[in-house]
């Protein structure tokens, strides 16, 4: 028998696929390993230790990287809150209400953000702020985020209200439910896991962003981006690898909660219907 | 059968169209379904039988015509304002509710006070026999066990109409046909007026009170299991319920419901006509199981046996006519039944009252 | 992101007939009033004069766009030469885009489709692999880049203690570390979109064309690429569009002398040139150049949804 080919296998792609990965990885895995470095200067290794993680929490600049992740964290929870919500009510127009005028403009809309270059949202944003003399501080950093936070949170919340057919709100309907009452008890328990999936995300964008938080921020005012951002200006040092790390540990624990709560709800209910 | 003409009318189906933009599914249909009936929507699928339940259900807003409940007009209702509650063809249990929820959503939803609630749920899992599953999730059941439990919550709130969308679909054969006797006895037991729509004839034949034949979007005949199969008005339903033999016939005179008409071959026939059939070229509906072979001597049509179909209790036995058309017999097997051999000349006969002249 | 660029408007049931205009009010409202509104501010802006040290001055002027592309001298009386400075910025911009667009492809491509057809668990491990880096800190990501590169850093450092090199190179502040950070910034863009695709392909038509003596070549040439070409030019330009506008990775990897779009323009508002009015006509330029890429790929799309029926 002649030997087996398999049309899915083309030579190299493999070895492309570990390239791939090892060139998202290198550094940061290297930034991970090095922030644990016991050597005052940044290339010579001195074995391991967590002097600069005691650093960023204690030492000079601790009172500075506090303030900044304490504004990430309170902008990013109410910007991710509020960007869900209007993303859920949003997904529920576009896929739960039929026809209506400006359906079709409405898409378009939801995905603005994601069309135009970061770097002219910031601008436009900036220069709009300035014009109306709105003074730029912690509203207009919430302000902004919650507006490019919209589709990001959509996307998932979209994603999973597609695959919940209709029939169980017409079925709470049937039953005498009013339509509050099968969006209540129906459609949201069921659309739990793609609206925290959606908020998580949001809330990762928004504790992410640097570009537009960098021009729409007020003076004084500093979100963990910004400041880390200024600090590299300086000069990459020890400490700002740890607080890299440690920024990324927070990424990636919030993309791998939203995607097992995706799944989760996948399996949950995916299967019968 | 009993008849109940004096009984009410539970559902008034009066002169509905339903039209999707170009697309007319349903046209002109009048139906009137009696109080406390089992009444079966029968059609080949997408002849607009669901669209009718879902604009009963007021899933779906008619184009015109009027839906009426026992004399009120729902047509402007929304679906949960009005008394009538369905089994839906996959179910749609909430999974996110245990049976227990499932069966007491619509009994909340109605006011219903929590104890109140739960004992008429204990008492509708009773009636479906699955008391012991209440506490389990949806995913947790059987697709037959699914469907008993969907059947309880529509029963909970006691509707005046209960609209069962193809709920035996999704079963398979063994089950179905147990649960059609269930289903049967529910109805007799509750009282309750069903609606059931199927594309399965031995469903509706053997559990329905009667039988409303749908074909693209085409109301075609509304009577009982047996005036649907014995009694068919033109060859769509002849065709759709069972197997039959259409024989063209040339009709020469129809009087007081009777037809006399010329067979194949020449001789002449008289047989019941349907209402609506006209003289001229027609057809004849004959079951398979009413034609007898014979010899061609003293027989209505004559002509070759063909073809045997071996079908196990029964067998077909084709023959072809000398205009090209072929009849099928069935026999039943056994060791005394007389079958021709394949090429024997052989002689065709029916009584007046198995054979009918169709509209067409 | 990917799915949100390739997809029209859904299907929809009829739940909330009605409400749907009540339901997307608030999108309406936020995003009309704080992007919309706002890009249609910055387009007046542009139009108007500077104030020095930022802001403006209320008065109709179209030096903004007269100072991008030509040069009158010092003081503004010379007669008008062409001025070379920000377009070669727009150039570089474009090139270096486009090249990353190219390389992410090239790394992309196979790796999406590698991806896409393994089977169960190995596929979504490498999936959430690649998925990782795409919702990380950019800043992070482009300051470990910084990092890595170094002439002083760990790459530099083996290559010598490796005896590959014996000084180190420099790599930082070149057009080279751009190219690097935007190329790392936004693969895993690229292979995304490409993996959707792959996904939805059907093998048999593989199967199909080896049956008809096709060799792998061919097989991939005539029957896969046409088939994923959605996912391929919708992952082009999710990097495309991004490196384009980008400032991370050319603010920190390329320095003063590799300046891209995005570092010009924030140098009008955060920088030391405070020329508001320029900052805002560059914004229109590079806005304009985005809209008439994504306009291409729309009709691309339409003509491919006819193609398909």
């Amino acid at each position: 028998m002649a030997r087996k080919v398999d049309l899915k296998r083309f030579p190299g792609f493999q070895s492309m696929t570990y390239l791939c990965l090892i060139l998202l990885y290198a550094p940061l895995l290297i930034v991970m390993v090095y922030s644990f470095n016991d050597s005052r200067s940044i290339t010579s290794w001195g074995g391991i230790s967590l002097r600069w993680y005691e650093d960023v929490f204690f030492g000079l600049e601790a009172e500075k990287f506090r303030a900044a992740a304490f504004n990430s964290v309170v902008i990013a929870i109410i910007a991710a809150i509020t960007s869900t919500t209007i993303a859920t009510m949003a997904a529920t127009g576009m896929l739960r209400a039929g026809k209506f005028r400006g359906k079709s403009f409405s898409f378009a809309l939801i995905n603005l953000p994601l069309m135009v270059p970061e770097i002219v949202t910031a601008v436009a944003t900036l220069i709009f702020f300035s014009a109306i003399g709105f003074n730029a501080g912690y509203l207009t950093i919430l302000i902004a985020h919650i507006v490019f936070c919209i589709p990001f949170a959509y996307l998932p919340i979209a994603a999973r209200m597609q695959g919940i057919e209709d029939i169980y709100e017409q079925a709470a309907q049937d039953l005498y439910a009013t339509r509050f009452e099968a969006f209540k008890l129906i459609l949201l328990p069921l659309m739990a896991p793609g609206i925290l999936s959606g908020f998580l995300l949001a809330f990762i964008i928004s504790l992410d962003d640097f570009i537009i938080t960098n021009f729409v921020k007020g003076a004084g005012i500093e979100t963990l981006p910004t400041a880390i951002f200024g600090a590299a200006k300086q000069g990459i040092k020890p400490n700002i690898m740890a607080i890299s790390t440690l920024l990324l540990l927070v990424s990636v624990v919030f993309v791998t909660l939203s995607y097992l709560i995706g799944r989760m709800g996948q399996n949950k209910n995916g299967k019968q219907i | 059968m009993i008849k109940r003409m004096d009984a009410a009318i539970a559902v008034d189906i009066d002169n509905v169209t339903k039209r999707y933009g170009d697309f007319t599914a349903l046209r002109n249909a009048s139906i009137d379904i009696r109080d406390n009936e089992f009444f079966t929507l029968l059609g080949p699928s997408g002849c607009g039988k669901t669209t009718l339940l879902r604009c009963i259900a007021g899933f779906e807003d008619i184009s015109s015509g009027a839906i009426r409940l026992y004399g009120q007009d729902i047509a402007e209702l929304p679906p949960n304002k009005r008394p009538v509650n369905t089994v839906f063809q996959q179910y749609a249990l909430f999974p996110h509710m245990n049976v227990l929820q499932n069966v007491m959503f619509g009994l909340q939803r109605l006011g219903k006070s929590d104890s109140e609630a739960k004992a008429r749920a204990g008492h509708v899992l009773d009636l479906v026999q699955l008391t012991q599953l209440a506490e389990r999730m949806p995913s947790q059941l059987s697709g037959g066990q699914q469907q008993r439990v969907a059947l309880a919550r529509a029963l909970a709130p006691e509707p005046r109409v209960l609209l069962l969308d193809e709920p035996l679909s999704a079963l398979d054969l063994k089950l179905r046909q147990a649960v059609r006797l269930e289903l049967q006895q529910l109805q007799k037991e509750t009282g309750i007026t069903f609606v059931f729509v199927t594309h399965d004839q031995e469903e509706a034949l053997t559990m329905s009170n009667r039988i409303a034949v749908i074909s693209e979007g085409q109301l075609q005949q509304i009577g009982s299991a047996r005036e649907i199969y014995e009694a068919p008005v033109n060859k769509f339903v002849a065709d759709f319920i069972g197997e039959t033999n259409l024989i063209d016939v040339d009709v020469k005179k129809i009087t007081d419901g009777t037809a006399t008409c010329l067979l194949p071959g020449g001789t002449k026939f008289s047989c019941p006509a349907a209402k609506g059939a006209h003289e001229g070229p027609g057809h004849l509906s004959v079951r398979p199981e009413r034609v007898t072979i014979g010899k061609a001597k003293g027989s209505l049509i004559t002509g070759t046996a063909t073809r045997h179909i071996y079908l196990g209790t029964d067998m077909h036995i084709d023959i072809n006519l000398q205009d090209g058309d072929v009849i099928t017999a069935r026999v039943q097997n056994s060791e005394t039944a007389n079958i021709p051999e394949v090429g024997d000349e052989v002689g065709i006969s029916f009584e007046a009252s198995a054979a009918r002249l169709l509209v067409d | 992101m990917a799915g949100a660029i390739s997809s029209g408007p859904p299907t929809s049931t009829r739940t909330y007939q009605g409400l749907g205009q009540y339901l997307m009010l608030p999108s309406w409202v936020i995003i009309g009033f704080f992007l919309v509104l706002p890009v249609g501010m910055m387009l007046i802006y542009s139009f108007l004069t500077k104030e020095f040290r930022g802001g403006v001055i209320w008065e109709f002027s179209l030096s903004a766009y007269d100072q991008f592309f030509f040069d009158r001298g010092l003081f503004g009386d010379e007669p008008a030469k062409i001025e070379w400075t920000y377009i070669t910025i727009f150039w570089r911009s474009i090139w270096q885009a486009a090249l990353a667009t190219v390389l992410c492809l090239i790394i992309g491509f196979p790796t999406a489709w590698f991806i896409a057809t393994r089977s169960g668990r190995n596929k979504a491990i490498l999936l959430f692999l690649i998925t990782i880096p795409y919702w990380v800190n950019l800043l992070i990501r482009t300051i470990s880049m910084k990092f890595l590169i170094r002439d002083t850093g760990p790459l530099n450092t083996w290559l010598i203690e490796f005896g590959l090199i014996s000084e180190p190179l420099h790599m930082v502040n070149t057009n080279f570390a751009v190219q690097l950070g935007l190329f790392y910034s936004y693969l895993p863009f690229m292979v995304l979109p490409i993996y959707a695709s792959v996904e939805r392909y059907n093998n048999s038509l593989s199967e199909a064309a080896a049956d008809l003596y096709a060799s792998k070549f061919v097989i991939l040439s005539k029957i896969v690429l046409p088939m994923v070409k959605p996912g391929i030019i919708a992952g082009c330009i999710l990097v495309f569009v991004p490196s384009l506008g980008a400032f991370l990775a050319p603010d920190l990897l390329g320095g003063a002398k590799n300046f891209m779009i995005g570092s010009l323009i924030e140098e009008q508002f955060k920088g030391n040139a405070g020329n508001w009015p320029f900052g805002a006509a560059a914004s229109m330029i590079l806005l304009s150049m985005v809209l008439v890429v994504l306009l291409f790929y729309a009709r691309a799309q339409d003509k491919g949804g006819q193609n398909h029926g």
